[in-house]
């Protein structure tokens, strides 16, 4: 034990490793300074301004967009939300039975297929139904961020589910507590943190998507993203900064808090 | 005896159909919004194109599926082989792998560094990681064209060093496209390796040195082996994405550095080939859906071994 040689201690992985988190955080950062910047340049500094983000605040477009996203994210996220902690319901805490597997394979089916592959299929059978009924609404990205939610939502309340003892609901049954009562009394309140992570994730998940949403909306139905996508053929000034920032800042605050509730663990 | 086990398999049978009613609505949500219009999608790609887009209904043809790969000659109808389509798949599969690689290449030291703090960083460390994999996609790729566009923070610093006289064009090219893809996918690589460094034994690793292993040698005969699951998975989680592509080909690659999602997109817009696009959709799922398979043989043999 003379040699103290440390196998914890690789100063080549080290290094790789801070050059792989600088490089991780160097585009964001730069990103971010430019949103301050107070001339019209992304590479030429003219010193500190926040008249980007009064622009952005104030364009009538952003603010539709940004408004259309939040709508789409709150009635996606929920519909996902309930439908997944059904289903989680029905898929943990008992033995394998037919048909399981399969429904385990179906609820995870939209993180297997390309995204853009969803997005085409989606928009063949959305425009054929929107010349069949005249509809052409939001409920269409409700429908699909809804779906593609499902499974980020399923994942933290399955979790939650697998680790929950059995015993509490079963001495509620005991205490002749009927089976409703003993969910919202006991199963439901346990259940609750990772229902609400499960809210959190399927949230940012719609509100981030860009692809399915750029291939299903109407005309004029321009989510966040999709705006952004759309300016970006253009010249980009730093007023796009500024809406990426208070985006970047939104997902990471949903993030912190996601990251938050789930370590606690009861 | 015989009446408790009809009453026991009754409550079974309940129980089961309470299961499937309970997971209903989910089910419904995506085969609706998701795999009920791959089927619809199928369907489309054997019927004749309209003439502004869409499909002419229950006209059908295989002329969809004969132009993923090939063409027909507009004077004489004779087939060759569609050069273009090749070129963008073989630019796909190359930018995809080549992106796996780099991915692999910075995300294994990374995960063995974060693997290796003590336990109470490795949640920040890992927290560092993950804040990036659940930002904005388009936002980190516009960060990324920020950095290596000709006015970019790469270019402007590399002249104001004086170690260039002409900026180095990366925006719009294949280079550009691989930068950025390994940017926004590495969090994807990081993570599986992560979570099966994390489980690595290292006084294995110790063994392996104070039996006189060289580095290399430790890292090839012992690390690498015991972390294949995390390596397998990471690069499956990394080249499905890369191959379907759509966002960052588009921003980075502009309108010639075409992949995948690119030429799909171009059929259901300016190209008005409903049918072609839905064959390329599918041949694409059809690529994935084996890089899946082969995932999941991996990881059952390797389960099996393993215990």
């Amino acid at each position: 034990m003379a040699r103290h040689f440390d196998v914890r201690r690789q100063w080549g992985f080290a290094t790789v490793a801070m050059i792989c988190f600088f490089l991780l955080y160097l585009p964001i950062a730069t990103l971010v300074v430019f949103a301050f910047n107070a001339g019209p340049s992304l590479a030429v500094w003219e010193g500190v301004s926040l008249k980007w983000f009064v622009a952005a605040w104030n364009n009538s477009d952003v603010q539709e967009a940004a408004m259309r996203s939040f709508i789409i994210a709150i009635f996606a996220a929920t519909i996902a939300t309930i439908a997944a902690t059904m289903a989680a319901l029905a898929t943990t805490r008992t033995a394998p039975y037919r048909g399981m597997t399969f429904k385990y394979a179906f609820i995870n089916q939209p993180l297997m297929v390309p995204e853009i592959v969803t997005a085409v299929a989606l928009l063949i059978i959305f425009s054929r139904i929107k010349v069949w009924t005249g509809y052409s609404g939001l409920g269409y990205l409700i429908a699909a961020h809804a779906a593609f939610c499902i499974p980020f939502a399923y994942l933290p309340i399955r979790a939650r589910l697998e680790n929950m003892d059995l015993t509490l609901e079963r001495a509620a049954a005991d205490l002749y507590a009927t089976p409703w009562n003993a969910f919202r009394r006991v199963t439901l309140p346990l259940l609750l943190p990772g229902i609400v992570a499960g809210f959190m994730l399927a949230f940012v998940i719609s509100l981030d998507d860009v692809v399915i949403t750029e291939f299903v909306k109407s005309g004029g139905q321009d989510t966040l993203p999709t705006y952004m996508l759309g300016q970006l053929r253009r010249v980009v000034t730093p007023e796009m900064n500024a809406i990426s920032t208070v985006f970047l800042a939104i997902s990471v605050l949903i993030v912190t808090l996601f990251f938050l509730i789930s370590r606690k663990k009861t | 005896m015989a009446s408790a086990r009809e009453v026991a398999e009754a409550a079974e049978r309940r129980d089961v159909r309470n299961r499937w009613l309970l997971s209903a609505p989910a089910l419904l949500i995506i085969f609706f919004a998701a795999v009920g219009p791959l089927f619809v999608m199928l369907l489309y790609s054997f019927m004749a194109k309209g003439d502004y887009g869409d499909v002419k209904l229950w006209q059908f043809s295989s002329e969809g599926w004969f132009s993923v790969f090939l063409e027909r000659d507009i004077f004489d109808d004779t087939l060759s082989v569609n050069d273009a389509h090749l070129a963008i798949f073989w630019r796909s599969v190359k930018l995809s792998l080549a992106t796996t690689f780099l991915t692999l290449l910075f995300g294994f030291p990374t995960a063995y560094f974060i693997a290796t703090r003590p336990e109470r960083w490795r949640a920040l460390w890992l927290f560092l990681i993950t804040i990036p994999f659940w930002t904005n996609l388009l936002i980190r790729t516009y960060a990324m064209q920020e950095v290596i566009r000709n006015e970019g923070v790469i270019n402007t610093s590399l002249l104001w060093l004086g170690l260039i006289d002409q900026p180095i064009q990366m925006m719009y090219t294949d280079l550009g496209i691989l930068f950025g893809m390994t940017y926004v996918y590495l969090p994807l690589m990081v993570l599986p390796l992560y979570a099966a460094m994390d489980r690595l034994d290292f006084r294995l690793v110790e063994a392996g040195y104070d039996l006189y292993a060289t580095r290399l040698k430790v890292l090839w005969r012992i690390i690498v082996p015991l972390v294949k699951p995390g390596i397998v998975a990471g690069s499956i989680l990394v080249f499905i994405p890369s191959l379907g592509a759509y966002v960052t080909p588009r921003v980075l690659g502009g309108g010639k550095n075409m992949m995948i999602g690119n030429l799909i997109e171009l059929q259901f817009g300016q190209g008005r080939n409903w049918p072609l696009g839905a064959a390329l959709s599918l041949t694409l799922m059809a690529i994935v859906m084996v890089a899946l398979l082969l995932y999941v043989r991996n990881a059952s043999k390797s389960g099996a071994r393993h215990g």
